[in-house]
C-alpha cells in the first residue's frame, strides 16, 4: 500500500483561518486578539477594499512591533472616513498633517523616535494612490533616497475617490473616471499613461518593496511583517478595489481584486534593494475579461459590440506582467 | 471650557457611529443541507462525522457516525454510496471517498473497542423485531438506545440475513459482521435464532410485546419456466450463496452460466470463479447501460475474468448441459425482443439470478394488511394497516439494498418510539440543499481521491479474500480532509477576515462566529467570501 505523505489540511492557507492548523501558523486576522487598528463604526462604503486593506497590514504591523507603532496618514478616503472630529476609528497612535507630505512627517517622526531614544517605536505612512502617486510623490521619493526608517503603505484604488472618482496617474488604461469619461475615439483613460511606484521605489534601491492584494491575506500579512523586520525606507504597494469607483458589487471587493491577481494584471512581487526576489504564483490563470466585466468603469468595452481591440491591448499587459515577473510556474504548469 | 478653538466636542471613537443603519439586506448563518446527507438512504449527518474526523477524532466521528447508523464497519464494504454521486467535490476533482472513510471508522471502532452508551433510562416497553438482517439489527438498536426492551427473533442460525447469506465474504468478510452485530447485542438487544415466527399476531400475544418490527429479507429465489433434461443442473442464486455459509459448498462446476443482470449476478459469477470455475458466463437479455448491476461491480467481475453475454435469453437447457440462448435486441422503448437468431453454449450448471421475493407467510390472518406485488404496503411512518405492526427492508416496496433497510430501521425504530408513547414522529424540517453554486470553491485546496488499493487480480479471484481494502490512518485523514463541508459552518474565519467593518465576532474554538448588527454594513462579502455557503442575505424589515 502506498503511504501518503502529502500534508493536506482542507483549504490550507487559502481561507483567513484553519482550525486544522497549528495555532502559530495561523493569520493575524484569524486571531480573537487582533488589534482591529481600524475600528468599526467609520464610515467607508459598503465592501471597501482600502478599509480592509488597512486593516489587514496596520494589524499585521502592529503584531510584529508589539504594538509599538505609530501611523502617518495622508489626506484621502482612508483619512476622511476613518476621522470625522470628533470620532476616531483609529486604536493606534495616528496622525494626519497635508495630502502631499506623509512620507516628509513619517521621516520626521522616526526622526523624532531616534533622537528620543525610542529605538523601539517603529513608524508606518500610509495613503491612497493619489496621495502616494501624484501629490506626495515628491515627498516619498526623498523618504526612499534619504534611507528614512519607513514604511510606506499606498492603498491603490486607482484613482481619486474620495472626491469623486477622478484619474489619477495609477488610473488603468480604458477605465472610465470623473476626468477620463468613456467617450470619444479612445473612450475612458488613454492607454500608455501613468506610472508605476513599485518599480520606481525599486529604482531608489530601498531594502523592501513588494506588491499586496486583499485578496491574498497570507501573503500580505507575509510581506507586511517582512517589511517591519527590515529598519531603512520600505514600500508596499496594496491593490484594493473601491465598489463606488470601479462600479464593483460591494460583495465582489475580493472576488475582483483576485481577478486582478488571476489575470495578471496586479502582478504579486517582492524586491530587495531593487532586485525582484520573490513572485506570488499564478493559481488559476483566468482571461482578463474575468476582472473587467465585474466593473462598471470598464462597461464600455464589452456590450453588443466587444471592444476587441482594447480587450486585447488590456490582455497584452496581462500576459506581459506573467512573463516580466514569472507568475506562472511553467515546471509546475501543465495542460 | 478648556478646550483649543473652535473645538466643541470631546475626542470619541467611532463605535459612536453604528453603521449598522445603512444596512437594507443582513448576513445570517445558516446550516445547509450537504448533498451527502441528502443522498445518504440511512439518514448519516455525513459532513458532520467527517468534521471530526478532519481534526483526527475519530471516536468523536464513529459516536455521530453511528447516531444514524450502527454498522459503519459493514456499510463502509458493502454500501453502494449513493453520498459520492452526489458529492460536490465531485465537480472540482473527484468525489470525497466517504465510503472509505466510514470503513476506516467502522474497523477503527472494532480495533479499539469503542461501545454504545447504554440507554439513559427504560421505557418498559417491550418491542419485537423478526429478522436479525440489516433492517432489524438498525431498528433494534435504535429502539434499545431508545430505552426499550428488545427482542430479535430470525429463522435462521445466525444474524445477518442478507448479509450473511447473500453477499459473499470478498465483499464483506464474517468476522467484521460478527463484531458489529456483538456490539448491538451487548448494548442489551436478545437474539433468538432458528425460530421462524409463524403467526405474527400469536407471538405478539405470547411475548407480551407491545410493538413489532417485521424485517424479513427476500431470501426466495423468483424462478423462471425453462425447459430443462432431467440430468440438466439448475440452482438459484440465493440457495448457491447461502450454501457458501455452509460446510458444504455448492458444486458448479467448470462451465458455469449465470442467468441475470442484477449484482446478485455478479456475486455468483464472482463466487463461481473462486471456486474453481474456469468460465463464468453471465446471460442478461439487454445491454450494459440497461443492466441494474452498480457499473463499479460489472468493471471488477470483467477484471477476474467473468463473461457476460449481452442481449440474451435461455430458451432451455438439454440434459448433457448445452443451453439454447436466443439473441435480442432491443426495440426503441428500450425492451429486448427476440430476433429468432439461435446459438448454443455448454455449461455444466445453470444458476438463475432473476431476482428474488419475501416469504409473507407470517403475516397470514392479520386483519387491516394490503399486500401488493409481493409486499407490505406500510404508511409514511412505517406502519403497516394493522395498529402496532411496522414493517420495512425488502418486505416493504423500495429499493433492495443494505443501507435502505439500515435507514428504514432507524425510521421505524424513531416512529415506533413515538407511537408507543401515544404520539406522532416529526422529523426535523430538512434544510435548504447546500448545492456547488453556493460554494465558494477557490478556497479549497487541490487533492485527488485516494484510492482504496485492490488486491491484486490472481489473487483475488482464487480467494475469498477482501478485493477492496481499506485506508490506513494517514490516508484516511487526508480523505475526510477533502470535504468542502457544503453548507455548515467549519470554522475557517473567512467572515470574521473579510469583513471591512470588523462586525463579525468570532466566538471561539467550537462556537462558530455571531454578527454584531450595529456595525454591519449590509456589504455581503462575507457570503461571497464564505467557502462552504454557511451564509446567506435576507432583506431587512423596515
Amino acid at each position: 500500500m502506498e503511504m501518503q505523505t502529502v500534508k493536506f489540511y482542507q483549504t490550507g492557507t487559502f481561507t483567513v483561518g484553519n482550525r486544522l492548523l497549528d495555532e502559530n501558523e495561523r493569520s493575524v486576522q484569524a486571531n480573537m486578539e487582533r488589534t482591529n487598528s481600524l475600528n468599526s463604526g467609520h464610515r467607508a462604503c459598503q465592501g471597501c477594499g482600502e478599509a480592509l486593506g488597512a486593516r489587514y497590514a496596520i494589524d499585521a504591523a502592529m503584531r510584529v512591533t508589539g504594538d509599538k507603532l505609530i501611523a502617518v496618514n495622508a489626506t484621502g478616503c482612508l483619512e476622511v472616513f476613518s476621522t470625522p472630529y470628533p470620532e476616531t476609528s483609529w486604536q493606534i497612535p495616528w496622525i494626519h498633517s497635508l495630502f502631499g507630505n506623509a512620507a516628509a512627517v513619517a521621516s520626521g517622526v522616526a526622526a523624532a523616535m531616534r533622537v528620543t531614544g525610542r529605538s523601539d517605536v517603529r513608524v508606518v505612512a500610509q495613503g491612497g494612490d493619489g496621495g502616494t502617486t501624484d501629490i506626495g510623490f515628491g515627498c516619498l521619493s526623498g523618504m526612499f533616497e534619504r534611507n528614512d526608517d519607513v514604511l510606506y503603505i499606498c492603498y491603490d484604488n486607482e484613482a481619486y475617490m474620495n472626491t469623486g472618482v477622478q484619474r489619477s496617474s495609477a488610473t488603468p488604461p480604458a477605465a472610465r473616471t470623473a476626468t477620463t469619461m468613456a467617450v470619444g475615439k479612445e473612450p475612458g483613460n488613454v492607454f500608455g499613461t501613468g506610472k508605476n511606484v513599485p518599480l520606481i521605489a525599486m529604482a531608489h534601491h530601498i531594502p523592501y518593496v513588494a506588491t499586496a492584494s486583499v485578496a491574498n491575506l497570507r501573503d500580505l500579512e507575509f510581506k507586511v511583517t517582512r517589511a517591519m523586520n527590515v529598519h531603512g525606507a520600505r514600500y508596499v504597494h496594496i491593490h484594493v478595489p473601491c465598489p463606488l469607483g470601479w462600479g464593483s458589487a460591494p460583495a465582489d471587493t475580493i472576488k475582483v481584486a483576485r481577478m486582478a491577481v488571476e489575470s495578471g494584471l496586479f502582478p504579486l512581487f517582492e524586491a530587495e534593494h531593487g532586485e525582484v526576489t520573490g513572485r506570488t504564483r499564478i493559481r488559476h490563470k483566468v482571461p482578463v475579461t474575468e476582472y473587467l466585466k465585474l466593473q462598471k468603469r470598464f462597461a464600455h468595452l464589452f456590450g453588443k459590440t466587444p471592444d476587441q481591440e482594447r480587450l486585447d491591448q488590456i490582455q497584452a499587459i496581462a500576459d506581459k506582467n506573467i512573463r516580466t515577473f514569472g507568475l506562472i510556474d511553467t515546471e509546475l504548469a501543465h495542460g | 471650557m478648556d478646550k483649543p478653538f473652535a473645538i466643541t466636542l470631546d475626542v470619541g471613537s467611532s463605535l459612536a457611529n453604528k453603521t449598522g443603519s445603512w444596512r437594507t439586506s443582513r448576513p445570517v448563518y445558516l446550516d445547509r443541507l450537504p448533498p451527502c446527507n441528502n443522498a445518504c438512504p440511512a439518514g448519516e449527518n455525513i459532513q458532520a462525522w467527517l468534521f471530526h474526523a478532519e481534526g483526527g477524532d475519530y471516536e468523536a466521528a464513529w459516536r455521530e457516525l453511528t447516531q444514524n447508523n450502527p454498522l459503519p464497519a459493514v456499510m463502509g464494504r458493502v454500501c453502494y454510496h449513493p453520498c459520492e454521486d452526489a458529492c460536490n467535490r465531485g465537480k472540482l476533482d473527484a468525489a470525497v471517498g466517504i465510503n472509505s472513510v466510514e470503513r476506516f471508522l467502522g474497523d477503527e471502532a472494532i480495533k479499539r473497542g469503542w461501545k454504545f452508551p447504554a440507554p439513559p433510562k427504560e421505557s418498559g416497553k417491550r418491542v419485537l423485531v423478526v429478522g436479525a438482517g440489516p433492517s432489524g439489527l438498525s431498528a433494534a438498536y435504535h429502539l434499545r438506545r431508545l430505552g426499550h426492551a428488545v427482542k430479535v427473533v430470525d429463522a435462521g442460525p445466525m444474524a445477518g440475513g442478507m448479509m450473511r447469506f447473500g453477499i459473499p465474504k470478498y465483499r464483506l468478510p464474517r468476522d467484521v459482521l460478527d463484531a458489529e452485530v456483538k456490539r448491538i447485542a451487548d448494548l442489551g438487544v436478545e437474539f433468538e435464532y432458528n425460530r421462524k415466527v409463524e403467526n405474527i399476531r400469536d407471538t405478539m400475544t405470547e411475548g407480551k410485546f407491545d410493538a413489532v418490527f417485521l424485517a424479513v429479507g427476500a431470501h426466495i429465489a423468483k424462478r423462471a419456466y425453462i425447459p430443462a433434461g432431467e440430468a440438466a443442473k439448475m440452482l438459484d442464486a440465493v440457495s448457491v450463496l447461502r450454501d457458501m455459509e455452509g460446510e458444504e459448498k455448492p458444486m458448479l462446476g467448470r462451465r458455469v452460466v449465470v442467468y441475470g443482470g442484477g449484482n446478485t449476478a455478479l456475486d455468483v459469477a464472482r463466487t463461481a470463479k473462486r471456486l474453481g470455475a474456469s468460465e463464468a458466463i453471465i446471460v442478461y437479455r439487454r445491454n450494459r447501460e440497461k443492466m441494474p448491476a452498480h457499473d463499479f461491480e460489472v468493471e471488477e467481475a470483467l477484471q477476474e475474468g467473468v463473461m457476460i453475454k449481452w442481449l440474451s435469453t435461455i430458451k432451455n437447457m438439454a440434459n448433457e448441459g448445452t443451453l439454447t440462448v436466443e439473441k435480442m435486441k432491443l426495440d426503441e422503448k428500450g425492451f429486448p425482443q427476440p430476433t429468432g437468431e439461435f446459438e448454443t453454449l455448454e455449461a455444466d450448471s445453470l444458476v438463475l439470478a432473476l431476482g428474488q421475493d419475501v416469504d409473507l407467510s407470517l403475516l397470514e390472518g392479520v386483519p387491516g394488511l394490503a399486500i401488493k406485488d409481493g409486499t407490505v404496503q406500510v404508511a409514511p411512518n412505517m406502519m403497516t394497516g394493522y395498529p402496532g405492526i411496522f414493517a420495512g427492508g425488502d418486505m416493504v416496496p423500495s429499493e433492495r439494498t443494505v443501507t435502505v433497510a439500515v435507514g428504514h430501521g432507524k425510521k421505524a425504530a424513531r416512529n415506533i418510539d413515538a407511537w408507543l408513547a401515544g404520539g406522532t414522529y416529526e422529523p426535523a424540517p430538512k434544510h435548504e440543499l447546500a448545492d456547488f453554486e453556493k460554494l465558494n470553491a477557490w478556497y479549497y485546496t487541490d487533492a485527488s481521491k485516494t484510492v482504496r488499493p485492490m488486491l491484486d487480480i490472481v489473487r483475488r479471484t482464487s480467494t475469498f479474500d477482501e478485493v477492496v481494502s481499506g485506508l490506513d490512518e494517514t490516508n484516511a485523514l487526508f480523505e475526510a480532509r477533502r470535504c468542502l463541508s457544503c453548507g455548515n459552518c467549519f470554522e475557517c474565519d473567512n467572515c470574521y477576515g473579510v469583513c471591512p467593518d470588523n462586525s463579525v465576532i468570532k466566538l471561539g474554538p467550537g462556537k462558530r462566529f455571531e454578527f454584531n448588527y450595529d456595525y454591519c454594513k449590509g456589504c455581503g462579502i462575507c457570503v461571497s467570501e464564505c467557502p462552504c455557503g454557511a451564509i446567506k442575505m435576507v432583506p431587512e424589515t423596515i
